[in-house]
């Protein structure tokens, strides 16, 4: 089990390297750049700029000097937000962004769970019916569009719960993007589960765990419950991908000081710096958090840890 | 948005099944029998043609076109009378005409995108797939590789590149989701590659590429037609997330996503502005969502 | 002897979409303790079915009725909760396909101590003990090793040992093994028989041995029960039938039972196929494929009556049954 966690670390590695080289080199080749702003700048005091920032060295010597630079926690500075380095705003928005989604990825993923299980358990009774129609509406329908009715109704409307805005300790601001946040997610687990535990039930070892007389509860509990996560489990790590994709609409929706804003930004400013560290950043948590669910999922399945 | 047909596992498991059994059109063919014989895809399948037939028809009908700026009705409510059936924005500009606007650049966009995806999809897969060995490792693997990291993050650096250009930006998207097709296209060849015909050609003297677009190409009508019709509501999606987040179709192109973003902070005054959107947007992928589904039950191999 | 489980008037039937089909008619036997019975029949002639309702495993759209008395409990009808306390404990059940029948997540350990602790009350400890004394017993090497194993680091015939001792650990008094060596290679057919054998007579077990295979039942089975169309039509001790078959499909069954004594002998297939249960035909369900019907077969159903002291059968037709004759 630790190899195969130590053999999973190793090969993330070259992956993380892989994009950076990728991120930078397309990012740096594209036309275009941080400073064709509105105004040209004078000539001398844009050479002036360039030089600051090395943009006047060998793209190979500017990549070295990045890597470096990362390998030490430094991610340059932020070309538009002057004040700034990108570290920095990693460091405002990242603790933010990481809550909301880990708070999302945790109610959604066990709320899931939940509804796919009883759906399960339920098939083609009512609250099997009620679970399939409730769970296509968040698949089908964007998270933007949905984060604006919930705004709508629950805020303006309803004023139930504030519409947007956040400064820690104010809990009940997040409710609503917690919520939009978690409901794709949620409604993908729960379809998986609600599959993967109708064929568990079907299975042959289940019927064997019956005709022990082990009583419906521990079937469930020790027999089912295993086998059935697996196609769930192998689903959370593109869940997480999904779950970041969706933080960017949630943080601008309710405004909220997340990562996603300067990210956002910096993408329609050309920002190198804060695009690329993010990018990085994400990439490394993603991986990170993949590695976890495989050795999950090894754990689950004892057939993998054996290859 | 990758994922939302969740098409990577289905299409993987049907180029599985084309791999193994080469005769890929009854393969395929039977698919489609059985998605015709599914009701709900059959009649989203009709909504949307009639859908796409209306944006792309509707504006010559209307009295509005949608750039065009009526004075006397500036956020107006729907008016059937003056002809904004579904009322105006804060500009005076009819709401339907812009709405079918902006149908028409989510279709283009997804179209644009799609074709590319299939076109780069199939060039690499058939370049893995012929050659074969380390090459086709490799370049799988790179794949994968591509498969685990997260899709949005790309699609921003696309936009730092192509930021003002909604096409070539979506060219870019193209350029990302070929993934799917490669696979697909890399099991199709190594099946046909070891077929007598093949080494018949090869010892004739015909080059990989001749080999690839005689006898591989003509065998992906099915797979392509699947692959984009799970591929087109995926860049629809994108397209108008990216779009209310500022960074897809700007002003004075318009999409469906950048009218739902203008219409959303307006949306207690004026909902239509929000509404008329949405509607067509949510209409779109509740079809599309249908089509897909029916196509995972025909393509699933446990059921037949 | 006594006996350990009595059937008696077993019905059981499938709901389909629009229609109802019975997959077993009055089925009526006794099991006396330790006996082997072997139930033989083609597939879909109803011999699984009759026995996982006795033990509450039929499929969600089917339903057994009658009675199956283990002791003086009536299996048929009992809750799922109620089922619990004789399933596994004293009638429990041996599958097809080892393969699929232990649960790929779970080491074998927990599989089957899992049964001690329900029904004995045993605490981990002492199952584990139990656990690898049995899979000792059931000629598992290295059982301490393979008791922390998972299900697939085992090859198909140690995993239909480990069934084997799973459904013995509690010394049940009946034990139903369905076409339990069917799936395995031949050469470890016949050691899991002999198994089957030594076990179940150490323990004082009956065994209902579900089979299609004649070969299987010969040198085993005390008794035997040959199944048709969902019923049965001729049981009797197992030499009886073998030697001397009354039922036409008694007969061609054993026809079609490849022989290695006689070499020269042609290998005999029952013409035309297996009845569907859907569309039984009239009178006796085995008139369109058997060599020697007449009127009566067509109209009506031949009850099972007896035929001498220790067997009985269902058919109509009385006399000598001379397969040569009228092949």
């Amino acid at each position: 089990m630790l190899g195969y966690a130590l053999r999973r670390v190793l090969t993330a590695i070259p992956i993380v390297l892989l994009t950076i080289t990728v991120c930078f080199f397309i990012l740096r080749l594209a036309p275009g750049g941080p400073f064709d702003g509105e105004r040209a700048l004078p000539p001398d005091q844009l050479r002036n700029i360039r030089a600051y920032y090395h943009l006047d060295e060998p793209l190979v010597m500017q990549f070295f000097r990045y890597v470096a630079g990362v390998a030490q926690g430094n991610f340059g500075p932020s070309m538009v937000m002057k004040d700034f380095t990108v570290a920095r705003l990693i460091g405002i928005g990242l603790p933010f962004t990481l809550m909301l989604g880990f708070t999302a990825f945790i109610v959604g993923t066990v709320a899931g769970l939940v509804a796919g299980a009883i759906a399960a358990v339920n098939q083609n009774r009512w609250p099997d019916y009620l679970l399939v129609f409730v769970v296509l509406i968040p698949i089908i329908i964007p998270n933007f569009l949905m984060a604006n009715v919930v705004q709508l109704v629950f805020g303006v409307y309803l004023h139930w719960l504030p519409v947007g805005g956040y400064t820690p300790g104010a809990w009940l601001n997040l409710v609503l993007p917690v919520l939009i946040l978690a409901m794709p997610h949620g409604a993908r687990v729960a379809r998986l589960t609600r599959g993967s535990m109708i064929e568990v039930l079907g299975t042959n070892y289940i019927r064997t765990a019956r005709s022990k007389g082990l009583g419906a509860r521990l079937i469930l509990a020790r027999h089912a419950i295993k086998p059935a996560l697996i196609p769930v489990v192998s689903y959370l790590g593109p869940g997480l991908s999904y779950l970041l994709t969706g933080s960017l609409v949630v943080e601008q929706v309710f405004a909220l000081p997340g990562i996603g804003k300067y990210f956002i930004t910096a993408a329609l400013n050309r920002d190198y710096g804060v695009v690329l560290g993010t990018t990085i950043l994400y990439v490394f948590i993603i991986l990170a958090l993949n590695l976890i669910v495989d050795v999950v999922y090894a754990w689950l399945d004892p057939k993998v840890r054996f290859r | 948005m990758a994922g939302i047909t969740g098409k990577d596992a289905t299409l993987t498991a049907y180029a599985d099944a084309l791999a193994a059994a080469p005769k890929g059109r009854s393969l395929t063919q039977d698919a489609l029998r059985r998605l015709s014989r599914n009701k709900a895809a059959l009649v989203s399948i009709f909504v949307l043609a009639a859908l796409v037939l209306f944006a792309l028809a509707g504006p010559y009908f209307l009295p509005w076109t949608y750039d065009k700026i009526d004075w006397s009705a500036i956020r107006k409510p729907p008016d059937w009378v003056k002809g904004h059936y579904f009322g105006t924005d804060q500009n005076g500009r009819d709401m339907l005409a812009r709405t079918l606007q902006g149908t028409q650049m989510s279709l283009l966009v997804a179209t644009v995108a799609t074709v590319v995806s299939v076109v780069i999809g199939i060039i690499y897969g058939a370049i893995a797939g012929y050659f074969g060995g380390k090459i086709d490792a490799v370049m799988m693997r790179f794949v994968d590789i591509m498969y685990a990291l997260p899709y949005i993050l790309f699609v921003i650096i696309l936009v730092v590149i192509f930021g003002r250009s909604p096409v070539l930006l979506f060219v870019g998207i193209g350029c990302l989701e070929w993934l799917t097709m490669a696979r697909i296209v890399r099991g199709q060849t190594l099946s046909i590659k070891q077929r007598e015909f093949v080494e018949a050609a090869r010892a004739g003297g015909a080059g990989p590429f001749a080999i690839i677009f005689r006898h591989v190409v003509p065998n992906l009508t099915g797979p392509v037609v699947i692959y984009a019709t799970l591929t087109v509501p995926e860049i629809i999606l994108t397209e108008s997330f990216l779009s209310y987040l500022g960074l897809g179709v700007q002003e004075p192109q318009t999409s469906l996503g950048t009218l739902i973003s203008f219409g959303a902070p307006v949306a207690e005054a004026l909902p239509w502005m929000l509404f008329t959107p949405a509607a067509f947007l949510v209409v779109m992928l509740v079809c599309l969502s249908y089509i897909g589904d029916g196509l995972r039950d025909a393509l699933d191999p446990k059921d037949r | 002897m006594a006996d350990v489980l009595v059937v008696d008037d077993l019905d059981v039937t499938f709901q389909l979409h629009n229609s109802e089909v019975k997959a077993v008619s009055d089925l009526d036997f006794a099991l006396a303790e330790g006996e082997t019975l072997a139930v033989v029949g083609e597939s879909g002639s109803g011999k699984s079915q009759a026995f996982l309702s006795i033990m509450g495993l039929l499929a969600k759209n089917g339903k057994g009725s009658g009675r199956a008395m283990l002791g003086d409990t009536n299996l048929i009808g009992l809750s799922p909760g109620e089922l619990d306390r004789y399933r596994g404990k004293d009638i429990a059940m041996i599958f097809q396909d080892p393969m699929t029948s232990l649960n790929p997540a779970l080491r074998i350990r927990t599989q089957l101590g899992e049964v001690l602790v329900r029904h004995q009350g045993y605490d981990r400890e002492r199952a584990n003990r139990a656990v690898i004394e049995m899979l000792e017993r059931v000629g598992i090497p290295e059982p301490v090793k393979r008791a922390s194993a998972y299900p697939h680091e085992l090859s198909g015939g140690m995993r239909q040992r480990v069934m084997i001792a799973m459904a013995l650990l509690c010394r049940p008094k009946v034990l139903i093994a369905d076409e339990p060596t069917t799936a395995l290679d031949v050469t470890v057919q016949a050691q899991m028989l002999d198994l089957f054998k030594t076990l179940t007579n150490d323990f004082g077990t009956a065994l209902v041995l579900i089979t299609h295979d004649l070969g299987v039942v010969a040198g085993v089975a005390d008794r035997m029960m040959v199944m048709y169309g969902g019923r049965c039509i001729e049981k009797g001790p197992t030499d009886t039938l073998f030697y001397d078959p009354r039922h036409p499909y008694t007969l061609g069954l054993l026809h079609s039972t490849p022989n290695v004594d006689k070499r020269a002998a042609r290998l005999d297939p029952i013409q035309g196929l297996p009845p569907s249960l859907e569309h039984l035909p009239r009178g006796c369900a085995f008139h369109p494929r058997c060599a020697f019907r007449f009127d009566r077969c067509f109209e009506e159903r031949p009850p099972l009556l007896p035929v001498e002291d220790v067997r009985e059968k269902a058919c109509w037709y009385q006399g000598e049954l001379n397969y040569e004759e009228v092949a």
